[in-house]
């Protein structure tokens, strides 16, 4: 099944459309979206290699601004708000990754499963889902960090599980629409295991629905853990945290506003950025999806495209190269063989 | 559709059910138990064997949660640990306090929320249309409680300080302003967005093309053929806007120091005060359902498809 002789016929989609990611790349407000996540995203990285102190050093009196030595003056304790301005960001982008990506990829287990499946398997995961879905995120987060107590791992896991039911919707109705193709239907003909075709037919064509939902989780993931630590029940002190150093200083606002200031700020920026990456990847994944119904024979206007799965696994010469795009490339070459014959391989 | 109806009702009572068993089994997750928790470290163990008595906490957990519950269909929520009063009577003030912040901020939201997002759709691709959306694209991201300490930044005392950025039980009307401003403006975005894209598609459909076509006046077209089909969908988010209102105001009541529930849940987190943690989840939880069944309703109603099926 190997061998690149038979990757030629790709290459007659003459039309063929760059991927998910550089069609996104194309608006303009993607790439502000980039900048701005980008420019948090590194400082919150580089900050705790380029700070003046250690983050629980003190170094003037409680809100004393105008200190030598310190940029924006001291916070509620008289620890340097720079410092721990630079400190404070990783903590929030790693749980916000953390718990986004645990909830987009259980969340999409699930939609997928009940998507395939259907029947009462549908039932009782769409049923289960509806009951995680009547708990508004964050009171959900609340009572839970209320009962068992401010951790780490808890504040990953309850946000994660406030996504997986949202992600689970959106994957499962994709999902739908996957398997009323031909090449699910041949996978299922030839006798394919059911993961099988789960993992290796149907995932990689619901990437661009699952891309949009891993940018917008994040973006409220990131929200969700700034506000657990800005109520007090996220990271617990003396830690540097963003959302805990609002918390803290926010008595002070009017005599120090830089403690509130900054935190806020980049926890503004960062979000606006991130939801400006999800609304170019989501207008991307629209026109895709236009693409494919213009495949189906209804085109309207000068705009083409190949169906998702064309563009699911990256760029053919560097599948072809990379033996990492191995796995890519086999299936690929499955789904045209699949989608010649059917009975190919049974 | 009334068949939907009650459908919808149902699945809205089970997971009414299902969400107290939730909340039930979280305060069983607690480490010690509530007499402990009632009395402190320091009590008698003769005084805890009378309290578990009375509450009857030698029972199976079964009989506990079954007991619960139908204090809770009688309106009996228990007892608050800390201050000893019973929790209806203790919520009454601040659900009134907090329904008035959210009707309010709704009442300011709603309206310019419509006209804003009819408008970017008749000036579509125009200045305000684009200014609009990106307005909302980073409204909508910023989480609410950025927005207010914004505010309180730029208008607050160490702003202009126009307004004040705390509540005070003494305070005038004037405390009202950067709470409700900054509810509105975390719940305008998604009805802008939705009564934009509503309009949009209105606008361009065959009836109100026949309209024009038919010699109508602008305003006629708009007002008696455009508007109200645009009106379901957008009525179904602003009931799921109401409904976010129900958990989001949490955090701006927290900031504000604004004595509604949301103070009272931060305040009873804080004192470790079971029955007034699980009666204003349930509440807020309560509300939250309620509401969505509404736009849920709303949906139905206003889809004409489902509208028609049964007739």
């Amino acid at each position: 099944m190997t061998g690149p002789s038979t990757s030629t016929p790709v290459t007659e989609s003459p039309r063929r459309r760059p991927g998910l990611f550089r069609t996104a790349w194309r608006f303009g407000r993607t790439k502000v979206g980039v900048a701005l996540t980008g420019l948090i995203v590194l400082i919150a990285v580089l900050g705790p290699f380029l700070a003046p102190y250690t983050a629980t050093e003190f170094v003037s009196k409680p809100f004393e601004t105008g200190v030598d030595g310190t940029l924006f003056g001291g916070d509620n304790r008289g620890r340097d708000v720079f410092t721990r301005f630079l400190w404070g960001g990783w903590t929030l982008l790693l749980l916000a990754a953390a718990s986004a990506g645990i909830g987009v990829a259980a969340g999409t287990v699930i939609g997928v499963i009940a998507g395939y499946r259907r029947g009462w398997v549908d039932d009782v995961l769409m049923r289960t889902n509806d009951v995680l879905l009547a708990f508004p995120q964050l009171i959900a987060a609340l009572l839970v960090m209320s009962i068992l107590g401010p951790k780490v791992w808890l504040i990953v896991a309850v946000i994660a599980v406030s996504h997986m039911p949202r992600v689970a919707r959106v994957i499962r109705e994709a999902t739908r629409k996957v398997i009323e193709q031909d090449y699910v239907k041949a996978a299922e003909a030839i006798g394919l295991p059911r993961w099988r075709i789960m993992t290796v037919e149907i995932l990689p064509n619901v990437t661009s629905p699952l891309l949009v939902e891993l940018g917008l989780r994040l973006t409220y993931s990131i929200g969700v853990v700034a506000v657990l630590g800005f109520l007090g029940m996220g990271l617990q002190p003396p830690t540097a945290d963003w959302g805990l150093m609002i918390n803290e200083n926010r008595q002070g606002m009017a005599i120090q506003p830089w403690a509130v200031a900054l935190p806020v700020t980049a926890i503004a920026v960062l979000t606006v950025g991130a939801n400006l990456i999800t609304d170019g990847l989501s207008r991307a994944a629209i026109g895709i999806d236009r693409g494919s119904r213009s495949d189906l024979g209804r085109e309207h206007g000068t705009r083409a495209a190949p169906r998702w799965r064309d563009r699911a696994g990256g760029r053919r010469a560097d599948r072809d190269r990379s033996p990492l795009g191995r796995r890519d490339h086999q299936r690929r070459v499955h789904h045209r063989e699949a989608r010649r014959d059917p009975r190919a391989g049974g | 559709m009334t068949r939907l109806i009650v459908v919808r009702l149902f699945f809205g009572a089970l997971t009414l059910w299902a969400v107290s068993l939730v909340v039930f089994a979280a305060t069983q997750a607690l480490p010690g138990d509530a007499a402990q928790l009632i009395l402190g470290r320091d009590a008698t163990p003769e005084r805890l064997e009378a309290l578990r008595d009375q509450l009857n906490l030698h029972e199976p957990v079964a009989v506990q949660y079954m007991q619960w519950l139908q204090g809770l269909l009688q309106g009996d929520l228990g007892t608050s640990f800390s201050n000893r009063l019973p929790v209806a009577e203790y919520l009454t003030d601040p659900v009134r306090s907090s329904l008035t912040l959210m009707g309010l901020s709704a009442l300011v939201a709603t309206p310019i929320a419509l006209f804003v997002g009819a408008f970017s759709a008749l000036r579509r691709d125009r200045a305000f249309d684009h200014t609009s959306s990106m307005g909302t694209l980073v409204l909508a991201s910023v989480p609410e409680f950025v927005v207010g300490i914004l505010l309180i930044l730029l208008l607050g005392p160490g702003g202009l300080g126009v307004f004040p950025s705390v509540y005070a039980r003494e305070g005038g009307p004037e405390q009202w302003v950067l709470p409700v401003l900054t509810l509105a403006l975390a719940v305008a975005p998604p009805i802008v967005r939705m009564m934009r894209a509503t309009m949009i598609e209105v606008l361009e459909s065959e009836y109100v093309q026949q309209a024009r076509l038919k010699g109508m006046g602008e305003r006629t077209v708009l007002w008696r053929h455009a508007a109200p089909n645009a009106i379901g969908p957008v009525a179904q988010v602003v009931a799921l806007q109401l409904a976010w209102l129900a958990g989001g105001v949490v955090a701006i009541e927290f900031l504000f120091n604004f004595p509604g529930v949301g103070k009272v849940l931060m305040d009873a987190i804080g004192n470790r005060d079971v029955p007034l943690i699980q009666a204003v989840v349930l509440l807020i939880a309560g509300i939250y359902i309620l509401v969505n069944l509404v736009a849920d309703v709303i949906g139905l109603a206003a889809n004409p498809k489902v509208r028609v099926a049964n007739r």
